[in-house]
């Protein structure tokens, strides 16, 4: 049936604004919801970096009780900064992607602590957050280490878009538990980092305290999680520096209680 | 005469809910016309959601979704569509429906939305439901419509579900992320890296055809 163009136009404003309104409000109304799910699944990242994830029974409670957040710059100095809604920025509202494409020296970057259970004045690891591309996307992870900011208590990667069972395999429990225990200082203070190497056969000979064993048929994948960790360590030095000397900053963990 | 018009719009009226008609739009998809390994529609998905069980269910459920509340809504409005622009509006219609599963996963299954990314936005391009829609919804009514829609997803789903199947298990010895051969004592089962690559999809899918069409004879008109 050929219908005239006045109801062609009207069929397609009414049909787009009744589409468009139903969409908006299911935008808005889940809006909250979702944004609690991605703050979960931001703070199971950082506590998988130093526990082991499936034995918690209550993700958020953990959280909220063993891990304290602040904020610094590039030179290790703690920034205390209003959010756009007008609060004080917390750590974990930080969006580590936009910073990414700041200048590393304008980048603000969060710092997590990790208190001992039962006793929040005790530290047990500093996690610190990093952002870097694999081969076909983004990937980032989180870094923790213990007190004496060398050795590597855990590590966590995730990744937008790494090809399956290959570069994607970075997420894997095992392949992050190569990192435990290797130090990013090598013998004359200078960042080393923990870096894969090409293949997964190595000599033993080869793997020590900064090389494990890489990703078969994943080298770039790998390549670019080398990169990250180098890059994000430096950024950090200034911090790192400071907490190795011993230089605590006070925040009290009430500050990053929700 | 005025009675046998009566006796008709009785007879017409009388049809049961899942008549022979009718169950035939929800069977035929199963086997003999399923969208993936007869029409070869929707095959993107099938390789690349198909890793692992769970997602791959999420996408089954979420194409079932969609395809049912779109053909439901294309039959309802197909007398007041304009042809014209009836392609336009049934993709606005599905796009709708896919968004809505897009933000509602979002909220309440967010690994899994990961997981997805951006293959539940691409069920708007899929084309077993744009093909459903056109070439049914458009001309029939709601309830049948709804059969129909349901048929071919299920048809798509059952694939999608026993390629996932096999995919997860020879290719990490799990099953919905359960360690199946270390629970039966086999843990030294070697895991198969082409099954969690998209070609073992293809293998298993034309393994899948093979069986399929050997059974029911099926051959491809040139």
């Amino acid at each position: 049936m050929q219908r005239s163009n006045t109801y062609v136009i009207l069929f397609s404003l009414v049909l787009t604004i009744i589409l468009g309104g139903l969409l908006s409000l299911a935008s808005v109304g889940l809006r909250p919801a979702q944004k609690k799910a991605e703050e979960f699944a931001k703070k199971r990242q950082i506590l998988s970096a130093v526990l082991d994830i499936e034995q918690v029974p209550d993700i958020v409670t953990e959280y909220n009780s063993r891990i304290s957040s602040y904020i610094v710059n590039a030179n290790g100095e703690t920034v205390e900064q209003e959010s756009p809604a007008g609060e004080l920025l917390k750590a974990e509202d930080l969006d580590i992607e936009k910073e990414f494409k700041k200048d590393p020296a304008d980048r603000l970057y969060p710092v997590y602590r990790f208190h001992t259970e039962g006793n929040p004045e005790d530290i047990e690891a500093y996690i610190l957050a990093m952002y870097g591309k694999g081969l076909w996307n983004d990937i980032w992870g989180y870094i923790a280490l213990a007190t004496d900011m060398n050795t590597v208590v855990g590590i966590v990667f995730d990744h937008k878009g790494e090809t399956a069972g290959l570069g994607s395999r970075i997420t894997d429990k095992a392949i992050q538990e190569r990192y435990k225990g290797k130090k990013i200082f090598d013998d004359s203070g200078e960042i080393a980092s923990v870096s894969m190497l090409k293949g997964e056969n190595n000599k033993p000979a080869s793997i020590d305290d900064h090389n494990i064993n890489g990703l078969s048929g994943a080298t770039i994948t790998a390549k670019g999680v080398n990169y990250m960790m180098i890059d994000y360590l430096n950024y950090y030095l200034p911090l790192i520096e400071s907490l190795k000397k011993g230089e605590v900053v006070a925040v009290s963990m009430l500050n990053t209680k929700n | 005469m005025a009675e046998t018009l009566e006796k008709e719009i009785t007879k017409k009226k009388s049809e049961a809910l899942l008549s022979k008609r009718r169950k035939k739009f929800v069977l035929d998809p199963l086997n003999d016309d399923n969208p993936i390994t007869i029409q070869v529609l929707g095959i993107c998905s099938a390789l690349a959601v198909t890793t692992q069980l769970k997602p791959t269910l999420v996408m089954a459920m979420s194409v079932t979704f969609v395809m049912i509340f779109s053909s439901l809504f294309t039959s309802l409005l197909r007398n007041l569509i304009p042809t014209r622009v009836r392609i336009i509006v049934q993709l606005a219609i599905i796009a709708s429906f896919v968004i809505l599963v897009n933000e509602v996963l979002h909220a309440y299954a967010y690994d899994v939305y990961k997981q997805l990314s951006v293959f539940v936005g691409l069920i708007i391009t899929n084309c077993i439901v744009m093909g459903r829609l056109e070439a049914f919804a458009m001309g029939n009514k709601p309830y049948d419509s709804v059969l129909d829609a349901f048929g071919s997803a299920m048809g798509y789903s059952w694939i999608i579900i026993a390629v996932a199947f096999f995919r997860e298990l020879l290719g990490s010895g799990k099953l919905f992320g359960f360690e199946i051969f270390s629970a039966i004592g086999w843990s030294s089962f070697p895991t198969n890296g082409l099954m969690v690559s998209p070609v073992g999809a293809f293998i298993i899918l034309g393994l899948i055809i093979w069986v399929q069409r050997s059974k029911s004879g099926y051959v491809e008109q040139h």
